[in-house]
């Protein structure tokens, strides 16, 4: 894992790697879904034919999944538009859509937007319209993701095969942090299809808040190296002020440090840090995953974070109840 | 992994890493002639222990590897080479973006191929296996591999998988039975026993070929020969490719100049005799 950090952060090193490095590079890049990100970044070195084959299956896939990407993302302006909301892409979608360095050669899952809370009603009726369903019809599902979550159930095209979450903010509205998700929209910016992305402060931020407010840290290296992107191709010159205003400082400062640390030869400062770096390097040459017992840790605590203990325990019995009726 | 093994099989190379000796074992020997990887493998597959302890008590193969089914059956370790053979196509039939793969069995005579597919027990394992025994090269019998770029071939002869009454036919008609892997019996897909391709089918394993003629056959019917046109072609082997979606408009390019380029016929046969006098006469 540390190969292939060192890999996307100074491609140059890869240049004398033997096959056997590189078959181990090419499995945890492929394992984190970094694949066709290595091989964008490795074009044009004298890396081994073998390898170039590899990597051009790699770049083959993103290449297909960029189209398919973009056609949702079209999809899905058109059965917003008679609606006149903002519509504003998130993740892989908007640096695919906005031709982000973060998008180069990377693999986007769900399509994933952000509207206005109080449009939500109708933005739901206008996808179901143009053919999304619901993917959970189970009740508490259903009311676990409208009460408490930052997105409604997630729905799936029925001809498609594809995925949308429809977010109204960027955390679980029972974490600690509650980010202004009205000025998410009203600073977003209009890209030239009509859709939106957030400003490049706000990308930053929800990438930090995704890995250190919401997850368990599965694909980890991926996030960062969006944020490494991100940081590398805007000024952000306000984004200390504007983690302060979402009241994710923490979080952010925490994925500065951390893409510092994993990419950049940066020594980890503290024990937490130490944690976060294990985890995220938790792979080895074969894909497999380690640490068992820190990526357990990782996942509690992903719970633990997304809502208050009685809460959590709550759903905990309720998820617990339904798996013992075979639900 | 604690044990391993690597092929090159064609333009792919594999890495099959295993906790248990025995399937790489049956690996080694199975695979006896193959070159092994050239450089880099494009595919690995790992054979796991679906939980820690099943290592030892019950042992039972989890297929895992770069691309996996989430809900894929662990097999228990008698089968740990059908676990290894069922990694292998998976890598290939979910990852695969630089070919156009099609289920299909392929031989090939003076540089012109002949593609057969169909559905299982339709026969093309088995048809594949006679026509190779009849002066045909084999070229596989589980993936057709085409270049978009250049509408070629390219070899993928992996051991033929045959299953429960084809294996005894093919014992009777191969003699030199140093060719035949062990006998599986009571898998998911009823008894199997793997067959390596000869070894003229292994020395030529990159030389590519002209595909010349598709064929759809179907066992059990009177003996019938029916011209498919190109469209019927086209959905039928939109149905038998595993990555025709996911490459986008590449596949579609690819796979209508096939159609457009080469004739297809559906053929009946009551036995293989009839099968392999119709094919001589197409």
């Amino acid at each position: 894992m540390r190969l292939l950090a060192g890999a996307l952060a100074d491609p140059a090193s890869v240049l004398g790697l033997s096959d056997a490095a590189w078959t181990e590079l090419l499995c945890t890049a492929h394992a984190e879904r970094l694949a066709a990100t290595l091989a964008m970044r490795v074009e044009g070195l004298d890396v081994p034919p073998r390898v170039q084959a590899v990597l051009r299956n790699a770049k083959l896939n993103a290449e297909a999944g960029r189209v398919r990407a973009l056609w949702e993302v079209e999809m899905c302006r058109r059965a917003l538009a008679p609606l006149d909301v903002p519509v504003v892409l998130l993740k892989g979608s908007a640096f695919v859509a906005a031709g982000l360095a973060a998008g180069q050669g990377r693999l986007v899952g769900d399509l994933d937007i952000l509207v206005p809370r109080d449009r939500l009603d109708e933005v739901e009726a206008a996808i179901v319209e143009a053919g999304w369903e619901w993917l959970k019809s189970d009740d508490y599902d259903d009311h676990y993701y409208r009460t408490w979550m930052h997105e409604l159930p997630p729905m799936i095209h029925r001809d498609r095969d594809a995925m949308i979450d429809i977010h109204h903010t960027i955390l679980p509205l029972t974490a600690r942090s509650r980010p202004d998700a009205a000025a998410l929209i009203a600073d977003s910016v209009a890209l030239e299809n009509g859709l939106r992305m957030l400003a490049a402060e706000d990308m930053v931020i929800h990438a930090a808040a995704h890995l250190f407010a919401d997850g368990d840290l599965s694909g980890g290296m991926r996030n960062l190296w969006d944020v490494r992107c991100l940081i590398d191709e805007f000024p952000l010159k306000g984004l200390r002020d504007r983690a302060s205003f979402h009241n994710l400082t923490r979080e952010v400062d925490r994925a500065l440090r951390l893409v510092k640390v994993v990419f950049d030869g940066a020594q980890p400062t503290n024990l937490s840090h130490r944690l976060y770096i294990n985890r995220v390097l938790a792979r080895d040459g074969w894909g497999r995953e380690t640490r068992k017992g820190l990526r357990f840790w990782f996942y509690v605590r992903s719970h633990l974070i997304r809502m208050p203990l009685p809460m959590l325990l709550r759903h905990l019995f309720v998820k617990w109840r339904k798996g013992r009726a075979g639900g | 992994m604690k044990h391993q093994f690597d092929v090159q099989v064609g333009p792919i190379g594999f890495r099959v890493g295993s906790a248990w000796a025995s399937p790489i074992a049956a690996l080694t020997s199975l695979y006896a002639g193959y070159p092994p990887v050239a450089g880099v493998a494009d595919y690995t597959v790992r054979l796991e222990p679906q939980t820690w302890w099943r290592r030892f008590a019950r042992p039972s193969v989890a297929i895992r590897g770069d691309y996996m089914l989430p809900d894929a059956l662990p097999l228990p370790l008698a089968q740990g080479l059908l676990a290894a053979e069922m990694g292998m196509n998976l890598q290939l039939a979910l990852g695969e973006r630089r070919f156009l793969l099609l289920h299909a069995a392929s031989v090939e005579k003076d540089g012109q191929a002949l593609i057969l597919t169909g559905e299982s027990g339709s026969g093309k394992s088995t048809l594949s296996a006679l026509l190779c025994a009849n002066g045909w090269r084999f070229m596989g019998d589980e993936f057709v591999l085409i270049d978009p770029e250049t509408g070629a071939m390219h070899p993928f002869p992996r051991p033929v998988s045959l299953k429960n009454a084809s294996i005894s036919l093919m014992e009777a008609a191969l003699l030199d039975d140093d060719r035949f892997g062990p006998r599986l019996a009571g898998t998911p897909k009823g008894d199997i026993r793997h067959l390596r391709p000869d070894a003229a089918a292994l020395a030529a394993m990159n030389r590519t070929a002209t595909p010349r003629l598709i064929l759809f056959p179907r066992f059990g019917f009177e003996a019938a020969v029916r011209h498919l046109p190109p469209g019927e072609a086209f959905v039928r082997l939109t149905q038998a490719s595993t990555n025709y979606t996911a490459m986008g408009e590449r596949g579609f390019e690819a796979l209508s100049r096939l159609v457009t380029t080469v004739p297809a016929k559906a053929i009946d046969y009551p036995n293989t005799a009839a099968a392999l006098d119709l094919v001589a006469s197409l």
